[in-house]
């Protein structure tokens, strides 16, 4: 049986037939749906752990408790469990291990387009790289066998394409969960200096024989073709490659670490001229011309974004293709959702001069015109921290100026050391804790504070109250962000204190929040068009010849704009 | 066969999903070889959404290159001239006549374009403009317009037209297959 399969689905459904005993993530786009995916199957334990580092913990234990187990992040939170990453190589595992990491080269939703094939070469783990929805499926129980087989974690790496993109897939039967004998063996799972030296000469062997052992496997595949252009790709770009040039020779590698040398020297000797087309960094290029071998590559791209097959055809055949010119037409930037309970503290924010360093969520869109409220977005957890440091670099009486702003799920993610480093260190921070009771950008993941599993099931909710208190915060408060006056008070109080707060803004995410409130309309009569409503940023607040308006079919009737309106111009739809 | 190329083009959250899986499985169950390819994550919040649809005897990207695509079914007007550029010299445009306004127009830092429909009827010979808002409206509710449109499409595809209501009535709700029907009906029916 044939079936239509986005990437993920098809990582999942690979983890399915593979017999995976456990599954772990932090959502992240664009791996999220994998998770989501393996969680429909009843008989794979699955959760979302509170952070990348967590979840490939989880993962490591359950493999050396002799299951098999997967663990599925986006390139930044594979930074955060870098360091179990780095370690599980030197101990191997019992069940396999496989780690599915999705890269977003273009950035379509990150912060940066790091290359996380770096990982695999700098962590000594092999990685593999498919190109379709068919190959993520059987690449993860390929990945599932070698790593029993070699006695390593393996590494799938996806792209924004491959995971983001449906294609058919052949469905097969799964395979049972098989759970092998626990086994204590200190010389291969305590890493201690003594046991790590012997097992990082085990790990040097490993790498050296996957590496000659790889040019025969299946995945690595010569396919014979004009010898006069040579194509080594991988993933998403050999398709793109295929495209463009149907009749040249190709090396479609499967692997992309380590290099199969002995069979990238056969394919060179064949072909006239040889390309390496890989997107983000150099890494097989280098290393393919370390070995003396003259290959074409960076010189003719980018490190930066994706590659087309346009831009293949007009670089590698010179051919100039006639295309319309793009309109220059006004920007269509993402924005808080009509009835967004951020966009109040927002408001809020930038009407009191209050700076903000920000962090990773849809919040982070508040930095956007016209709220413009958020001052920083690094990296998950980062607010916190940072205003500690503002603190400690511009002094207290700027401190009394800002704050730092952080989603409920990022908070727990990583925030937590943050704020107990403002207590330690006798810092005055305000940390504002926008609670909208979901993961909101990734598309409404659970989380420590919700109450409920991924599977859906009843968990004790995290109360964020006490966990702030035992830090060693005194100055807690609980506020609904659409209540702008309180909100308002309550701001200047704690960011005028001498001591630490926090202000914890609960309100349920627009989208989950399915109380039908009416839409509002604007009484034209009582309008002054002053605008003031449009410093909002509600995509539903519109002006349209000098005239506001607001479109019904877009309210959400949060009814923030009445509250802001001077002239109670905003009157509810009955 | 050669293969068809279909860039479907919006706002996010305007639910181009369901143009893009009743396009994926109708070609799936002709036994053509298909890929998809969609926007996740932060462009769905009120960004600009595109959403790649191939399918033909063997296909090996799933995006359609700049100047490719045979139809740009486009669900708002301004993205339809935006992506206008990824339509081949002889391509169809599709394109809804509803206007929402991006952010910096709202707070005006730039112009809507007031005249996006003569650019488009200027710029390209096949052109379809289709008020599907007010025909939900009129059916009585607003979240078909996007099968209203997809009904256009059918119309000037070569394929069955039972094939892609069977293929509609598997992916709606159950609750609104009737409504969705009746929209596809509407769009079908237009007369240009």
């Amino acid at each position: 049986m044939r079936e239509l399969m986005l990437g993920n689905q098809a990582v999942a459904r690979g983890a399915y037939e593979a017999g995976v005993a456990v599954a772990t993530a932090y959502p992240g786009t664009p791996s999220t749906e994998i998770t989501e995916f393996i969680a429909k199957y009843d008989e794979i334990y699955t959760e979302w752990s509170p952070n990348e580092k967590v979840a490939l913990e989880v993962a490591i234990g359950a493999s050396m408790a002799g299951g098999r187990a997967i663990v599925s992040m986006k390139h930044v939170g594979l930074n955060v469990a870098a360091d179990p990453l780095f370690t599980v190589s030197y101990t191997g595992i019992t069940g396999g291990l496989v780690i599915v990491v999705a890269d977003d080269p273009g950035m379509h939703s990150s912060q940066n387009e790091q290359d996380s094939r770096f990982y695999a070469r700098a962590a000594h783990i092999p990685m593999l790289e498919p190109a379709d929805s068919q190959e993520a499926k059987a690449y993860i129980k390929l990945a599932f066998e070698l790593s029993e087989k070699y006695d390593t974690p393996f590494i799938v790496r996806l792209t924004t394409r491959v995971s983001h993109s449906q294609s058919m897939v052949e469905i097969d039967k799964p395979q049972p969960i098989s759970i092998k004998e626990y086994e204590k063996r200190p010389q291969k799972n305590v890493m201690m200096p003594a046991m790590a030296k012997a097992r990082h000469i085990v790990v040097e062997q490993r790498m050296k024989d996957i590496a000659q052992d790889s040019c025969r496997f299946e995945i690595n595949e010569i396919q014979e073709g004009d010898p006069k252009v040579g194509i080594i790709a991988s993933g998403i770009v050999y398709q793109y490659a295929r495209e463009v040039f149907p009749k040249a020779s190709f090396l479609k590698l499967g692997m992309v670490h380590p290099l199969p040398k002995d069979l990238i020297l056969e394919f060179a000797s064949q072909v006239d001229k040889l390309y390496v087309l890989e997107e983000l960094e150099p890494i097989m290029e280098e290393q393919i011309r370390s070995w003396g071998i003259q290959v074409i590559g960076k010189d003719l791209f980018s490190v930066q974004g994706e590659y087309t097959a346009n831009m293949l055809e007009r670089a590698i055949k010179g051919t100039d293709i006639d295309v319309r010119v793009a309109e220059e037409l006004p920007n269509r930037p993402p924005v808080l959702c009509p009835g967004c309970p951020h966009r109040a503290v927002f408001y809020n924010l930038k009407k009191m001069k209050i700076m903000a360093t920000g962090d990773i969520g849809c919040y982070t869109l508040g930095a956007l015109s016209p709220l413009e409220a958020i001052d920083t977005c690094v990296c998950m957890g980062a607010s916190i921290g940072m205003a500690h440091g503002f603190e400690k670099a511009r002094g207290r009486n700027f401190s009394k100026k800002m704050v730092g702003v952080i989603g409920d799920s990022t908070f727990i993610h990583s925030g937590i050391g943050g704020l107990i480093d403002v207590v330690y260190n006798k810092g005055i921070s305000t940390i504002l804790i926008l609670d909208n009771s979901i993961t909101a950008m990734t598309g409404h993941q659970d989380n420590p504070a919700t109450g409920l599993t991924i599977k859906g099931e009843i968990a004790p909710a995290l109360d964020l109250v006490a966990l702030v208190k035992a830090i060693g915060i005194d100055n807690v408060q609980v506020v609904d962000p659409f209540n702008l006056m309180e909100s308002e008070a309550i701001l200047k109080e704690e960011t005028q204190r001498d001591e630490p707060s926090v202000i914890i803004y609960k309100r349920p995410c627009a989208l989950l929040d399915k109380r039908q409130a009416s839409p509002l309309m604007i009484n034209k009569e009582k309008c002054t068009s002053c605008g003031l409503c449009l410093r909002l940023g509600c995509p539903a607040i519109q002006k349209q010849d000098d005239a506001m308006f607001i479109d019904d079919s877009l309210c959400n009737g949060c009814g923030l704009c009445k509250q802001v309106c001077r002239f109670n111009a905003m009157e509810r739809v009955d | 066969m050669q293969n068809v190329n279909i860039l479907i083009v919006g706002v996010g959250g305007q639910g181009s999903l369901l143009t893009s899986r009743v396009l994926g499985s109708l070609s799936s169950r002709l036994g053509y070889d298909v890929k998809v390819s969609e926007v996740h994550g932060m462009a769905q919040r009120g960004g600009s959404v595109v959403t790649h649809v191939r399918f033909g005897e063997k296909i090996y990207s799933p995006l359609i290159e700049e100047g490719k695509a045979d139809i740009i079914l486009a669900f708002e007007k301004m993205e339809g001239l935006r992506w206008l550029h990824y339509l081949k010299e002889d391509g169809m445009l599709i394109v809804n006549d509803q206007a929402i306004k991006p952010m910096p127009v709202v707070t005006g830092a730039a112009e809507y374009p007031d005249n996006i429909l003569n650019r488009l009827n200027d710029a390209v010979s096949k052109v379809f403009v289709i008020n599907a808002l007010e025909m939900a409206k009129e059916l009585g509710n607003i979240r078909v317009s996007n099968t209203v449109l997809l009904g256009v499409l059918a119309q000037n595809m070569d394929i069955e037209k039972q094939l892609w209501k069977d293929t509609l009535s598997g992916i709606v709700p159950k609750k609104t297959i009737e409504i969705n029907l009746e929209a596809f009906e509407r769009g079908y029916n237009i007369r240009v």
